[in-house]
């Protein structure tokens, strides 16, 4: 049984949560212009730690710095951590240049995850918005995996352009799964793209929800997942206690010690980055937070 | 013969409309398809009818010189396409280019003009669907206009 977002957060002690652990980059492949997927293997043999879909860890890269980063690998697949990472700046160039072969290290795996215990016997609407797939994918995975033990599963992505579509050729085949809708759109599409241009809420015309049998997960900038929640809430009525978000801030220890992550009375590293919308209905949107 | 009644009952866009005023609609539609490539308007074109779409895939585009025009949004299957067909000038904003071949009710604007002036009712309850279309359609083009997908650091 998968762990809720209540449980996850620390309940597993883990070895030494402030000191890395060894890995070898195991591959590294473009996903887009900026945005690649690394797969790390334990150093030695060590046995992997295993993870929920929705946590992250805190990648190290020697002499560089520590980042966090979304798991978006199977998790069936533990001994294989993947993650993918977007380019934004010196820290994520230098993760996304490890070569096969490579050292790093990583920390973790920290935080809550999706609710997937809770969404059994319901319809599942995820909504991604740009990288925001990446953490939602293992939870796509292990739905699709335990198919029967779920009702439809709707995935809606949105995405800057179509070279900024993650995981293309994945999106295509869990659309053509059984009970399964896959809707992608693009903020800017050029005259020879044949797919959706769009906002991500715009794809919420093409769906029949049952407001009461469904749960959302929600994952993108902060922004996105506002006007997500006003169409969830306002025009579609799904239940605020149905609603997850997965949130973004600057995560440092990664165990809710050092306080850079602090949102209004939570840290997002321990207390998240998976939240019920109900907790943060209070703060999502606040100045300045 | 099928009619169009059961078409434009079933649409979401006249969900809960007077049965009255579905026939008198029926009235002024017309079944049409357009094949890909083609247009179905442009921009300062007398905007006429606006479009149920049944199929297909649409996209509003505008045209700028020395470079592609710029896709502004797509339409399918279930959306309405057009809206300048109520408001003064009556004329399009935007090219409609078939991206898919396309199938549609059309419904003629100037008919449909001419009987919300006669019947106040009649126009409150269009106008109260449009203007609902209209700020759907301005919050998704506030939301992109933030490009929050963009790198701002």
């Amino acid at each position: 049984m998968l762990p809720t977002v209540e449980e996850v957060g620390h309940s597993t002690p883990l070895p030494d949560p402030m000191c890395p652990e060894g890995y070898r980059v195991e591959s590294v492949s473009r996903e887009t212009h900026d945005t690649f997927t690394l797969a790390l293997q334990p150093l030695n043999g060590a046995a992997s730690p295993g993870f929920a879909p929705g946590q992250f860890s805190m990648l190290y890269v020697f002499g560089v710095g520590e980042l966090p980063i979304s798991i978006s690998g199977d998790p069936e697949q533990p001994s294989r951590l993947v993650y993918t990472v977007r380019s934004v700046g010196p820290a994520t160039q230098a993760l996304v240049s490890r070569q096969p072969g490579d050292w790093m290290g990583a920390r973790g795996p920290f935080g809550t995850a999706w609710p997937l215990d809770a969404a059994r016997g319901k319809d599942v609407l995820i909504v991604a918005g740009g990288i925001g797939l990446a953490p939602l994918r293992p939870a796509i995975y292990h739905i699709l995996r335990h198919r029967d033990d779920y009702v439809r599963l709707i995935v809606l992505y949105g995405a800057r352009s179509p070279g900024d579509l993650l995981y293309r050729k994945e999106l295509a085949a869990w659309g053509r799964s059984p009970d399964t809708q896959v809707l992608t759109t693009v903020d800017y599409g050029g005259v020879n793209w044949r797919g959706r241009v769009g906002v991500v809420t715009t794809l919420f015309r093409h769906l029949r929800l049952h407001p009461d049998k469904t749960i959302a997960f929600v994952c993108g900038p902060e922004i996105m997942m506002r006007y997500v929640i006003t169409e969830l809430q306002e025009n579609r009525g799904v239940p605020a206690g149905d609603v997850y978000l997965s949130m973004e801030r600057n995560m440092k220890c990664g165990i809710g010690f050092c306080g850079h992550c602090q949102y209004g009375p939570y840290f997002i590293c321990k207390d998240g980055p998976v939240f019920r919308y109900q907790r943060l209905r209070g703060w999502l949107g606040k100045h300045e937070l | 013969m099928e009619t169009l009644e059961p078409i434009l009952a079933k649409h979401a866009f006249f969900e809960g409309l007077d049965a009255a005023y579905l026939k008198l609609l029926v009235g002024c539609a017309s079944n049409v398809r357009f094949p890909a490539g083609s247009y179905i308007f442009r921009q300062g074109e007398e905007a006429s009818h606006f479009y149920l779409m049944r199929q297909g895939r649409v996209a509003l585009e505008i045209y700028a010189p020395h470079r592609p025009s710029i896709v502004v949004e797509t339409l399918d299957g279930d959306d309405i396409l057009g809206w300048s067909w109520l408001i003064p000038p009556y004329r399009w904003r935007f090219d409609a280019r078939v991206v898919e071949a396309t199938r549609a009710v059309a419904l003629d604007g100037k008919c449909l003009r001419a009987k919300c002036e006669e019947d106040h009712d009649l126009g409150y309850e269009l106008l109260k669907r449009f203007a609902h279309i209209v700020t759907e359609r301005l919050q998704a083009t506030r939301l992109q206009l933030l490009d929050v997908y963009a790198s701002h650091g």
